[in-house]
This record gives structure tokens, sequence and C-alpha cells, in this order.
């Protein structure tokens, strides 16, 4: 049983022949596998420790290991804000404040409706462009709060058009 | 290995001093052979290298920064400084890093007063710690019936994940998360499925792995501990004792001492709690007490009394007498029993349970004086030289084979054979794995007398790039015959080979004629159920043998030991004592630390013309039917020496005691001195100093013995007229959490045993 596409199996094969030893392709299939689902439930983990023949405790502890990996669903739109050294100095910490205050979440929380998560991260090797926030894989610079929420307001607009989370841009 | 040319040595110099050290030697080593110490808390030797704590940094010349002694591989003209400023800065900071978090709860902590955090952080550690912020706690969880988890304590050295995987090829630990969040994590997210061996706990530096039945009982300084040998099964692992108040709490072997280094299984470690069970009889019983037809508790005096008189009358009546021995008995019991058959009783019906025919093994090697003793000791199969592995499964009947044949395979390369009618576990580490529909079978196509069994179903390989990082579950098939997999073998030197019980009589006679035509010296082990399985074959448990498989037509030389006559003719086996019994023939069966009913069942009715003594620790099947029941000592609780499926010889060193109970010796010199005979007192010593004079094979060196040292016997006697009927053969065929009837009377065995069949159930 498998909780991911036929294509996205495809190409966990073409993955897995890629490198001399089978495992190596863990960390590929880990991120495409949270792409296409959002997260990584255990019928993914299970899934994925089968292909490698690996036990799906190898899978968790990698998994574990990588902050980027999931293990609970995020939002629709995954907004990660840099509060590392450059961003910092030019107001990270500021847009993370506006960001809780605007979507009423934590660290790492979910809005109510799905469309948002939010996520302190660090340094997302944007510094020259600093304060920068990623949106999944979108990347935004130079911001103010201001700029944000019109980038926000874009977002939720997308969401309020039945985007819906496995549709990322 | 013994002939490759010894490669010069590395010259180094640590703190000013010239040390030398084999190539290839780690820095750390090197230091500990010279008596100089390195701390360190990740290390561990024949573990794969971690390099973790960085307690064991040292300055190393023309490097430029501190160097993990650990890692490092010594080099020619390599100069080492371990005891400068820095590197004693260095330890302080590595110190003060590992308590950060780390809660110093010694005074409730299993592993105080034995704690290599406390040690180091004494010898080693800051007065001060900079760090202010507050401590995280976590509470303990338990992962198994007998493994805890306390997180705050553990300093993540990843010893126990790498017991697990590489040393027990289970891998049923992991570490989750990253830097401050790191944390050690069981293979079922909040659970533990595994072997439960323990490994971990007791490799575990600190206290942050603990162990259910010893845990809060007792502080290790209150305890003595007494290094015995384990009573379960036949490979004789030596396990330190911890005994308070002459009662046994716990037994482990981190001291390393013995033929089993650290190991130990699940029920050398955690299955001591049977001499404790409140079903232990603690006083002699009988029946027809004051008319009554139960068992009723009976003084010592009278329940002896009772059986030498009728004793006396049957034999003044010619009537006819039935004895079994026990295989987890010491030798000198052993030994002794048969004597008090042969010569107080007058019989040669006597016989034990066996689960490997021993004489069989001694006649095919006999008449061969002079050459190096073929058995191969258990440490043998560590060495890496090549191992055919016929039948049995020893993961789960022979737990201390089946790590040293991991052990080679991991650490010397060890080429595996296997011939398995089953999937046996340790195919994971098989060069070549054929599965055989019979094994005697498959034996006489390697001798060359038969076809190549026609229900070969493939020939496995497993896979030797993935070792050791990950657990080769699946084993590669290789298009190769039965042929090639003997042409392979044919090409070994020096094989040691290993089977189980399926391997029989003529079966072993052919093994034998192959393997003495592979070059190089053959060595065998047959592996026997229990702990003393080979030690009571060797102490002429047989109807027609005596001891060291001498035929009953060399009697006189015993006849002369004991003065006076042993029966000439030999007497009956099991079998043929319980065809007397069914046909009420026997008049009397005396059972010493054998529960022959459990396997062979004999109708209560068949019973009633025979007077029954039964002597155990427990109201087994067979002593439920008894007239007397004699309450026995554990194999914990008395002196002596065992025998190993291998033929190692181990002195057993008294643990606990048990109130109410003799033990097996002093019970035969009691009912001798009933029954008239002039034995004396009952003295082990006596006993083993008459068995290395007498049976032929175990003059063995007693300063060796006194030592702790494990000595290889060698009962080899020419020809042993012998055949042992194949439904003797009765192995118990035992998991990882039975142990034939003993196992069932440990708490924690069984606490075990139930949580996997739940599982199973669970899981259909
Ligand atoms: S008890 Fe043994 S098998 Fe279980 S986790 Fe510990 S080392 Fe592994
Ligand atoms: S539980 Fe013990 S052995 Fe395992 S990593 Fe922690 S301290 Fe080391
Ligand atoms: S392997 Fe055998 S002798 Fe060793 S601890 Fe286990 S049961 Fe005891
Ligand atoms: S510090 Fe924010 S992108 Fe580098
Ligand atoms: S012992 Fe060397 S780093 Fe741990």
């Amino acid at each position: 049983m498998t909780p991911f596409s036929q294509s996205l199996e495809q190409k966990f094969q073409e993955l897995m022949a890629r490198y001399p030893a089978r495992r190596s392709a863990l960390v590929p299939m880990l991120i495409y596998g949270q792409d296409e689902l959002g997260y990584l439930p255990p019928a993914a983990i299970a899934r994925i420790a089968e292909l490698l023949d690996e036990s799906e405790m190898a899978v968790r502890e990698v998994i574990g290991y990588y902050s980027m990996l999931r293990l609970q669903p995020a939002g629709t739109y995954h907004v990660q804000v840099c509060t590392n050294i450059s961003c910092l100095l030019r107001g990270g910490d500021e847009l993370m404040e506006h960001c809780q205050h605007r979507l009423g979440i934590g660290n790492r929380e979910t809005t109510k409706d799905g469309v948002f998560s939010l996520e302190e991260v660090e340094c997302i090797g944007a510094c020259s462009w600093a304060p920068a926030v990623q949106v999944n894989y979108d990347f935004h610079q130079e911001l103010t709060p201001e700029r944000l929420d019109q980038i926000l307001d874009a977002y939720q607009q997308r969401a309020g058009a039945g985007e819906r989370a496995g549709e990322r841009a | 290995m013994a002939d490759t040319p010894a490669k010069p040595l590395i010259n180094l110099t640590v703190n000013g001093r010239a040390i030398t050290a084999p190539p290839g030697t780690l820095l750390i080593e090197a230091c500990k052979q010279a008596h100089i110490e390195v701390p360190s808390f990740c290390y561990y030797p024949n573990l794969s290298l971690q390099a973790a704590c960085r307690m064991c940094l040292v300055e190393i010349e023309k490097m430029p920064k501190l160097q993990t002694a650990c890692t490092v591989v010594v080099s020619e003209g390599m100069v080492v400084r371990s005891e400068t400023e820095q590197v004693h800065r260095a330890r302080k900071s590595a110190v003060e890093f590992i308590l950060t978090n780390h809660p110093l709860d010694c005074p409730v902590c299993d592993a105080g007063g034995e704690c290599e955090l406390q040690d180091m952080t004494f010898k080693y550690g800051a007065e001060k710690s900079r760090f202010v912020e507050p401590k995280r706690h976590r509470d303990e969880q338990q992962w198994s019936p007998l493994i805890y988890f306390d997180r705050p304590r553990c300093i993540l050295c990843y010893r126990c994940v790498r017991a697990c995987g590489e040393g027990m090829d289970v891998w049923a630990l992991g570490v989750a998360n990253r830097g401050v969040n790191s944390t050690i994590i069981p293979n079922h997210e909040d659970h533990l499925e595994c072997e439960e061996c323990g490994n971990c706990v007791d490799i575990c530096p600190v206290g942050a792995l603990t162990a259910g039945p010893y845990r809060y009982k007792t502080r290790p300084w209150e305890m003595t501990h007494v290094g015995a040998v384990c009573t379960y099964c036949g490979d004789g692992c030596k396990t330190t004792l911890g005994v308070r108040n002459d009662t046994i709490l716990r037994a482990d072997n981190r001291d390393k001492s013995g033929i089993n280094g650290d190991f130990l299984c699940v029920k050398g470690r955690y299955g001591v709690d049977f001499t404790q069970h409140p079903e232990r009889l603690k006083q002699p019983l009988a029946r027809g007490v004051g008319g009554s037809a139960e068992l009723k508790p009976v003084s010592w005096s009278y329940a002896l009394g009772t059986i030498a008189k009728r004793w006396l009358e049957i034999q003044k009546a010619g009537g006819s007498f039935g004895v079994v021995g026990s295989t987890r008995s010491l030798n000198e019991e052993a030994y002794t029993l048969q004597k008090f058959a042969r010569r107080v009783l007058g019989t040669n019906n006597i016989d034990h349970h066996r689960s490997a025919d021993y004489p069989a093994l001694f006649d095919a090697l006999g008449g061969r004086e002079g050459q190096p003793v073929p058995l191969a000791p258990a440490e043998a199969l560590k060495a890496g030289g090549p191992v055919l592995l016929i039948g049995g499964n020893p993961t789960d009947e022979h737990p201390l084979l089946a790590w040293n044949l991991r052990w080679g395979y991991r650490l010397n390369k060890t080429r595996l054979y296997i011939l398995n009618r089953d999937d046996i576990k340790l195919r994971r580490q098989a060069y070549r794995y054929a599965k055989v529909g019979d094994e005697a079978a498959a034996v006489r196509f390697l001798n060359g007398t038969g076809a190549a069994s026609a229900s070969l179903t493939g020939v496995g390989e497993a896979s030797e790039k993935r070792w050791p990082q990950t657990p080769p579950s699946t084993v590669e098939t290789v298009n190769e015959s039965l042929q090639e997999f003997r042409a392979r073998l044919r090409q070994e030197k020096d094989v040691i080979i290993v089977f189980g019980s399926e391997i029989s009589g003529d079966a072993i006679r052919e093994l034998v004629a192959f393997g003495s035509g592979l070059e190089g010296t053959t060595r065998y082990i047959a592996m026997s159920d229990n702990a003393n399985s080979h030690g009571a074959a060797d102490m002429g448990l047989y109807p027609d043998l005596l001891p060291g498989y001498t035929p009953l037509s060399e009697r006189s030389k015993f006849e002369a030991l004991w003065g006076g006559p042993i029966p000439a003719e030999p007497g009956m086996d099991w079998n043929q004592m319980r065809a007397a019994l069914q046909q009420q023939n026997l008049c009397t069966l005396y059972v010493s630390g054998a529960n022959p009913f459990r396997n062979t069942p004999v109708a209560p009715e068949s019973l009633k013309q025979t007077f029954l003594v039964v002597q155990d620790l427990f109201l087994t099947e067979t002593a439920q039917c008894a007239d007397v029941v004699l309450p026995a000592l554990s194999g914990y609780e008395k002196a002596g020496t065992l025998t190993n499926t291998c033929g190692e010889v181990q002195v057993q060193k008294r643990g606990g005691g048990f109130e109410g109970a003799k033990s097996d010796l002093e019970i035969l010199y009691l009912l001798a001195d009933a029954m008239g005979a002039e034995w004396g007192a009952a003295s082990p010593d006596r006993v083993l100093q008459e068995i290395r004079t007498a049976v032929k094979g175990y003059g063995v060196s007693l300063a060796k013995l006194l030592s702790g040292e494990s000595v290889m016997t060698a009962p080899l006697n020419g020809r042993v007229p012998h055949r042992t009927a194949p439904e003797l053969l009765l192995p118990n065929r035992d998991t990882l959490f039975t142990a034939g009837t003993l196992g069932r009377y440990s708490v924690v065995l069984n606490s075990v045993m139930e949580r996997h069949l739940k599982k199973e159930a669970a899981a259909e």
C-alpha cells in the first residue's frame, strides 16, 4: 500500500537507482513525499522504509534530524520567517511578531482554517536581501510588515479561490 | 591468523613515555595497554566508532586541534600528550556540557555507585557549571516489561544503539531529533519490540536505561558480587550475581569475565528470579502421612528414612530400580548420582534428558589420542575462521553461540555456511545459506553418500556490503547448487562444525567423516539444551556407559575405585523404563532434577506399583506423581563445576541460599548413608578430585579452573559402543524466553513471553 501517487512512486524508483546504496535516496524521497502529502504520515514512513529495506525507526531518525521534515500537517501556505543574524538585524523578529498577530497563531502552529502555518527558521540563504520570508518554496525579500501583509493577502485570496493543500506553488 | 607473520610494532610517545602498539591500534587502546588512562564515554571496544562525547581529547603534535583518541589510529613517531592544561580544560568542559541537562539524581539512580559519569565527574569534572538555565525534565518511560528509559540521565553516547544493532542484530534503538533535543528512541514509537536481552541496559554508562526487575531494589554496595555460571542453556555464560541477604537480586556481566565477555541473554540476565518463586519447595513432602493420600510436608529425616526403608526392601526382594538424572545439576552431582545408582542401588537403569548425541560424536572422534582436541570452545566462533552450522537455531537456543557467530562475522569476516530447514535469523550473517528439507540428508550429501536433497530450495547469501551499518533484512539469493555449496566448503581450512539435535547417530559419524576430509583441524560443537547437558553425558548418566563414555566392559577400573561391583549388563534407557512403568514393572523410580513426565507423560494409574522419589525445586508434573518429594537447591545455590555445550568446564560458585532445600550432592550422600553405604560427608571438592583422576579427558588444571577460566575437556576414549534411539533425543526447542521446565518459574520471563504472545495474537 502506498500513500503516494503513481508518478511519485515512479520517481522513487529512479531515485533509488541513482546511488550505489539504495538508502542514500532517503532524504530526497522524504522531501518529495512531504511535498505531495503536506507532511509525513505513518503510512508514508512505512512505505519509504519498505522501499529502502530499512526499519521505520531508521526513517524516523532521519525525519527527526531535519527540522524541515514534518510529522504533522502544515497549512496550505507554510510561512517561514527567518530570524537568523542578517534578518534579525533588519527586523526579522518584528516580521515574526507581526505574523503571529495577523494570523493569530504561534510558532509551529496552523490557523484554524488550515490556510497558514508559521515557523521561525534559521538562515534561508537570502541574507543579501534581508529580512526574508519563505512561503512554501517562494522567497519574499526586503520585507516590511506592510509588504508582508500584501503578500499574505495574496495568498489568502488564492486560498479563497480554491487552491487546496497538495496544489502548491 | 597464528601463522601470519607479526607486523612490526608502531612506536609512539605518550606523555614523554615511549610505547609501542600493533599497527591499526586505536590510540585510546594503545594508551590503555600502557596503563595510561584516557577517559571516555562513547568509545566501546569492538563496537563501531562514534566520537560523540569528546571526553577522550588529547594533544597530538603536528595536529592543529585536540584529537579524539578513540578514533585516531597510532602512527609511527606520533607524539601525544594526555595530561596538559589544555586537555584538562577540554575534559572539564566535556563533563560540564554532558551535565547540562543531567538531573544529578544519583541518590535514587540505580547506577549510583557504579556510574561512569559519576566517576568521571569526580575525577575530571569541574566543580562549577556555567550553565544557569533550568534543567529539562522528562518523565521516565517504560519501553518493555524489562526496559525503562530515563531520558534526562542519557548522555547520548550511542552505546546502547550500537550494542543492540551491531551486537544483537536487533536494531531496536535509534536516535531522534538533533542537538539538545536528541534522544534515544525505541523501535515502536513508545515501546520496544526486541529480544529483551538487556545488553543495552548494562552497556549504558549511566542510569538512563534500567531494568524493571532490579530498579530501585538496592544499592550496588549493599550486595556481594559472585561470579557464577548461568544455569539456563548449555552455553555456560559467566554471570555476576548481585546477592543481598542470600537473595539474588540481579545478574550481569559488566566485569566481562568468562567466556561470554559482557554478553548475557534475557534468561541469564533476568531469569534468576526463579530462585525466589513462591512455589519453591521448602520442605520434603510425602504421601501416606496420617493415612492421607496427598503429599504432605514432612521432616528431612522422615523423608530420607522412608525412602531408604523402601529401597532396602525392594533390594531385598530383588525388585527393579530406575534413575533419571538432571541436565542442570553439577558434574559432581551427576557423577555421584550414577555412582549411587550403580553402587548403592545396584542398577544400570539410569538415563537423563538427552538433547545431543555426545556418545556418537565421541565414538566418531575416538581413537585419535595425541591429536589436538577436535572440540571447539565457544570463543573460537569469534575468531573469523569458517563455520558450518547445521540445524538448530542458535539465536533462540544458544544465544551466546549466536552472539559469537555474529561477532566473528562483523569483526573478523567469518564465512558462515548454514544448512537449515528454517529461515533462522543467523542467515543474515551467512556467507552461504541453503534451506534443506532434512539436515541429516544434507550431511549425507556433503559426505558423498547421499544425493542432493530434493527439497533444497535455494542457496542464499547475506549481503555483505551493508553490514554493519544497517540490518541486512533481505538475503540475496545466489544461483548456486548444493554441489557448489559443498565445493566451497571443501576449499575451507580449519572449519568449525556446529550442529543441532537433527544430526545424531550415524549422521554424526558421516559428518565427522566429511569433516576429517577437510584441510587443517576440523573442530565440532554439538548443541545440547541445558547448563549441564554435556556434563551429564560425560559423567555417565547412561544405562550402558560409565563416566567418560567408558563401556561397561571396562568397568573394573571404576569397581576398584568405588570398592565393589558394578552390574555388568546395560540397564534400561528412559524409553525402556517408561515402558516398564506402564507395564507396572518398575518397583521404584528416582528422578533427580528432571521432569520426564512433561515430554513423555505416564498414566497415573500405571504408577501405582512404583515407589516414585522426585528431587526438584518445584512441584513439576513428575513431582506431583511422587510418593516422596525432596526440595533441592538451584544451580545458583551450590558450588561445583559445569560443562557447557562445547565441552568447557567452569567452576560454579554459590550465589544465594534457600532455607529448607539441600543440594543434590548432599541429598545423595544422606541417602547413601541411610542405605548403609559408608560415604561420609559430601564434599564437592573431593568428588571433583575423583572426576579429574577417574574420568578420562577431565584431567583439567585445577589452578586454571579455580582462577575462573574455562577449560576444555576431551573425553576421547576410543570407540564408544552405544546407540541412542532417535526418540530419546528430545530437545526442548526453547525460544528466547523459555527454558524447559525451569523457565516456567521465572515470573520475569513469563511476563516477557505473555507480551510477545499478545502481540502475535494482535497481529493475526
Ligand atoms: S534489550 Fe537487547 S534487543 Fe532489546 S533494545 Fe536492548 S539491546 Fe536491543
Ligand atoms: S541510554 Fe545510555 S547507553 Fe544509550 S545513549 Fe543514553 S547514556 Fe548512552
Ligand atoms: S546464552 Fe545461555 S548460558 Fe548465556 S545467559 Fe543465555 S541462557 Fe545463560
Ligand atoms: S539570515 Fe535570514 S536569510 Fe540569512
Ligand atoms: S570516547 Fe572518544 S569521543 Fe567519546
